[in-house]
């Protein structure tokens, strides 16, 4: 109830962390890379496919230049927190496991109204969709709860049940703080009381002034090739590695060309340069990375290939 | 009498799927059973988030028991025949009859084909229906193959009768059917079981589930009517929001907060989009004032301290939410003011409209141009026409509809208001768009009017440019709607312009012609549903240069008015065989009979006076036609029915004299041309 309140944003990370930890999820680190969502990470976007069962639960720092408000709007920033769970198969009580994660954050289910809301979800980027929901907490969007149904073109046999929440919005909603800057980041009794500002209000002025205005979009445009041309070598060189005589298919280091190439792709975007008819050739590249990775991956031991 | 109880339980089904869904599983259930031999006396069907629910009264206890009779070998035929027959019916030889046929003796079967119980067909037909449901998009999940719209949890089947209820034992994509089911999901999570329809209603209620789509959306009016009425303010009525708001809950809250005020300037449409698109919450209105003042939210469960909590939750997303409708507007409030509406419009130059049409700014100077061109015809000033066109679609790249399109005019009106711009033309950015369906209605102002013939007629010639005609079912770019808007218009309003002309000023490349007949058939469908025969139409429209609509209009009600007449039917029979007989003639002769017929060889009293006649009607008829009055010009025609009666009595066309026979043919050519001026008869059923 009451009492049960968090107190903090690292708080409220920590209560899932613990109770997915505790129903049986692999607690996974942030991937090392610039990625637009945590569905980004490998351990979604490639566990998601094949028929090996699954189960792991992470925060994912995500970028979207676009968003970038320096530190200006109080729901608005260009790099956030998002909370990813994916299990696979999903299990028949994934709803019920859901809410009690809220419970655990301190969402009284007996004071508040939790709706499951039709949304279905679709990264063109990633080739991917999914059936599933919005959640919302009174008339407040939560979270994203998904089937994913494909990715990469690949049907998803089982299937995985994803869940996203959105942390700061979350927490703020928990926490009962109407501007994201000012929400208490780690114990507001601590001898350092620390919030959300005090570590990112700087950071968003930066990245904005640069996302917006600065980055080198010659440099970018050339790192976006060269990312699709990496990819494609990688996934060209043979299966068996000459030097170890193993098969050694390469599907993550191709994978993270394909990450970088819709982060610069991103970038791009929020600089600005790239028209309404250019946008969909670019997405329908970096979906052509996506792809072939998906099919590298499908033929790795960790993709369920049965050699 | 067995009564069916059906419930599928699963994980939250889309709103807008729910009624469709129950209405389908009525129609498969009882389909399915009315094939199989059963009979019932009424079915009802119902949804909630978590479920669909049928009930199935007055089923007969089993199919009837069915006697087919089969023909045989004859009692001479080879034994392997025999046998044959015996297989096929699974009968033995004394079971068979012989019977004297008129071959001879033949083998008759008797097979009798016992009914079977309600259950065992249930559970026979219930798998594949579930199975093969009609989703309009489905899922899989876990590890399995069956496709649901979400996953699928349990399954409740029984029959129950005065004896008691039994579960109909079947399974479908591993789910066992039983009489268990569950109450709303946070208030009342446990199983009930049920046996009987009733007891089900009754037992969900009682568990916060309130079965009946209907009854919840009543619940919801009334309750919400009622707590805006006892604070002096109306709810603004929404039947689509409140069908999906009763698909969104399976226990109906109604909740009333109040909008902050400073959001209050807000235009209402703002106010109102804003709240329905992203809360799904009503808009109470204050009817003094007309200003949005406050919302209704409806929430799934009560709760122990009223709905305080969800109601200070939902409020503050609105205040976040409204936060940035209120900075869009302000933001474009902005632009307008310093530097005009022309401003917002300046990005549409890199908005492409199509690829081969240009940018929307392209698209908009060529409205322009073509309104002030139909200004005139349409009694609206060119300038103010022109000056509206330039504006009337600046708001596209505001940044209110870039985040809710649905506001596209709505906000283009109030930004040229906002700018001094005069009120017909700052209308003009919001009725140009109309009309966007059949029944809604169109501009009447005359600059709109032209603004929005202008647009529309540009739509059609640029795409017709391109070859992007509509065929078939395919109509991405709305064509159809566009012609019927040029149409609607121009009717409605009594606008005079010759849309070929207009057509052809508005594009060089537009195959016009097509384009033409394309309004014509557009125009056929449209009076069709007044009332107006296809064939008339087209007596008219074959007259050519017919692409005056509203002189179009009158001519053809003025004919299917006339051809409703005895007199027109005769004169329609008369003028028919006139030009029947002339054409055969001059084909057969090989000769055009064009000259002038001269009295002086008419030899028959009925001769001279159709002569007289025809004389009289030419020049009334003609005038009348002039004058666009085409009562008086079917009155002319009326006059003409008795003589040309008379004549085709009395009078034999072919006579043997081919002086009479070429004067009497170049008679009838008169009637043929005197009516050709009203319509192409020969085109007319009947």
């Amino acid at each position: 109830m009451a009492a049960d309140t968090p107190r903090s944003f690292q708080e409220i990370i920590l209560r899932l962390q613990s109770y997915w930890a505790a129903r049986g999820c692999a607690i996974l680190q942030p991937y090392d890379m610039e990625v637009g969502a945590g569905t980004f990470h490998p351990g979604t976007t490639l566990r998601s496919l094949g028929s090996n069962a699954w189960a792991a639960a992470y925060v994912q720092p995500s970028r979207r230049p676009t968003d970038g408000r320096y530190g200006e709007n109080p729901n608005r920033l260009q790099h956030y927190y998002q909370y990813q769970v994916l299990i696979k198969p999903s299990p028949p009580d994934l709803q019920d496991l859901y809410l009690g994660s809220l419970e655990a954050i301190g969402i009284d289910m007996a004071l508040h109204d939790i709706r499951f809301v039709e949304d279905d979800w679709e990264s063109p980027t990633l080739g991917a969709w999914g059936l599933g929901w919005e959640v919302w907490c009174d008339g407040m969007e939560v979270s994203q709860f998904t089937y994913f149904q494909q990715v990469g073109g690949h049907d998803c046999k089982p299937v995985s049940g994803e869940l996203t929440y959105g942390l700061e919005r979350l927490a703020m909603y928990v926490l009962g703080v109407d501007h994201v800057m000012e929400m208490p980041f780690n114990d507001p009794q601590a001898p350092i009381p620390l919030t959300y500002g005090d570590i990112f209000h700087q950071t968003e002025e930066e990245y904005s002034r640069w996302n917006f205005d600065l980055a080198d979009t010659d440099i970018l445009l050339r790192h976006f090739e060269d990312a699709e041309a990496e990819c494609a070598r990688i996934l060209d060189a043979p299966a068996e590695d000459p030097k170890t005589g193993k098969r050694i298919i390469m599907a993550h280091p191709a994978y993270d060309q394909c990450i970088k190439a819709s982060h610069v792709f991103n970038l791009l975007d929020a600089r600005g340069v790239i028209s309404v008819t250019e946008r969909q050739a670019y997405i329908g590249r970096v979906r052509a990375l996506a792809k072939q990775c998906a099919d590298a991956f499908v033929q790795t031991d960790a993709g369920g290939f049965a050699a | 009498m067995p009564d069916l109880l059906l419930e599928l339980f699963s994980e939250e089904i889309p709103a807008r799927m729910q009624a469709r869904a129950a209405s389908d599983l009525k129609r498969l259930v009882t389909d399915a059973l009315v094939e199989a031999g059963l009979t019932y006396a009424s079915a009802g069907a119902f949804s909630t988030p978590r479920r669909l629910a049928l009930s199935v009264e007055g089923l007969t206890a089993e199919s009837p028991t069915l006697t087919e009779e089969r023909k045989g070998p004859r009692t001479d035929a080879p034994e392997k025949a025999l046998d044959g027959f015996l297989r096929s019916t699974g009968l033995t030889r004394d079971q068979l009859e012989a019977r004297d046929d008129k071959k001879g003796q033949v083998w008759f079967a008797s097979i009798t084909k016992p009914g079977r119980p309600a259950a065992g067909i249930i559970a026979e037909v219930m798998p594949g229906i579930i199975e093969n449901f009609p989703w309009p998009k489905s899922m899989r999940w876990g590890a399995g193959q069956m496709r649901w719209v979400r996953p699928l949890h349990s399954i409740l089947c029984i029959l129950s009768d005065e004896a008691g209820a039994q579960v109909v034992p079947f399974d479908a994509a591993g789910i066992a059917a039983g009489d268990q089911t569950q109450g709303h999901r946070f208030m009342a999570p446990e199983a009930i079981k049920v046996t009987s329809f009733e007891d089900y209603e009754t037992r969900l209620k009682r568990a916060h589930v309130i079965l009946s789509a209907e009854e919840r959306a009543e619940a919801i009016w009334s309750d919400a009517s009622n707590q805006a009425f006892a604070r002096g303010l109306e709810l603004v009525e929404d039947k689509g929001l409140l069908a999906e708001v009763s698909g969104l809950v399976e226990w109906p809250v109604v909740l009333m907060g109040d909008i902050a005020p400073q959001f209050l300037e807000l235009p209402p449409e703002v106010l109102q989009t804003s709240m329905k698109e992203h809360q799904k919450f009503f808009s109470v209105r204050n009817p003094k004032t007309a200003r949005i003042e406050a919302y209704v939210t409806v929430a799934n469960r009560e709760t122990a301290d009223n709905g305080a909590t969800i109601l200070a939750g939902n409020s503050k997303v609105l205040t976040a939410r409204l936060s940035d409708a209120k900075f869009f507007w302000e933001n474009d409030l902005r632009v307008v003011r310093d530097k005009g509406m022309e401003a917002l419009a300046t990005p549409l130059a890199n908005v492409t409209f199509h690829n081969k049409l240009g940018t929307v700014a392209a698209r908009i100077d060529r409205i322009a141009a073509l309104a002030r061109e139909i200004a005139p015809l349409v009694g609206a000033d060119a300038d103010q026409a022109e000056a509206a066109a330039k504006v009337a679609k600046a708001d596209l790249s505001s940044e209110m509809v870039y985040e809710f399109p649905e506001l596209q005019g709505v906000m283009g009106k109030y930004y040229a208001k906002a700018v001094g711009l005069a009120d017909n033309i700052a209308e003009t950015c919001e009725t140009h768009w109309a009309p966007l369906g059949p029944s809604d209605d169109v501009p009447t102002e005359p600059v709109a009017i032209a603004v929005a013939l202008a647009d529309k007629i540009d739509m059609l010639t640029g795409f017709w440019a391109i070859d992007e005609k509509p065929t078939g079912s395919k109509d991405p770019f709305a064509l159809r709607r566009a012609a019927l808007g040029v149409i609607r218009t121009v009717l409605e309003n009594d606008s005079r312009l010759t849309l070929g002309k207009t057509l052809g000023s508005a594009s060089h490349d537009a195959d016009v012609d097509n384009l033409l007949s394309f309004f014509a058939e557009r125009l056929k469908t449209h009076l069709r549903s007044e009332g107006i025969r296809h064939d008339v139409i087209d007596a008219a429209f074959q007259l050519g240069g017919q692409d005056d609509l509203v002189l179009l209009v009158n001519r053809v009600k003025a004919l299917q008015a006339f051809l409703d007449t005895d007199d027109g039917t005769n004169l329609l029979q008369g003028t028919k065989r006139a030009t029947n007989i002339l054409s055969a003639e001059e084909k057969k002769d090989g000769i055009e009979y064009s000259l002038d017929p001269d009295i002086k060889f008419a030899e028959t009293d009925e001769e001279r006076a159709l002569f007289k006649a025809l004389d009289a009607a030419e020049p009334a008829i003609r005038s009348a036609l002039a004058e666009e009055d085409f009562g008086t010009a079917m009155a002319g025609l009326a006059g003409l029915r008795a003589p040309i009666d008379a004549f085709f009595e009395a009078t034999v066309v072919n006579a043997d004299n081919q002086i009479v026979r070429r004067n009497r043919l170049c008679l009838l050519n008169r009637i043929r041309s005197i009516t050709g001026q009203v319509a192409v008869f020969s085109v007319i059923e009947g």
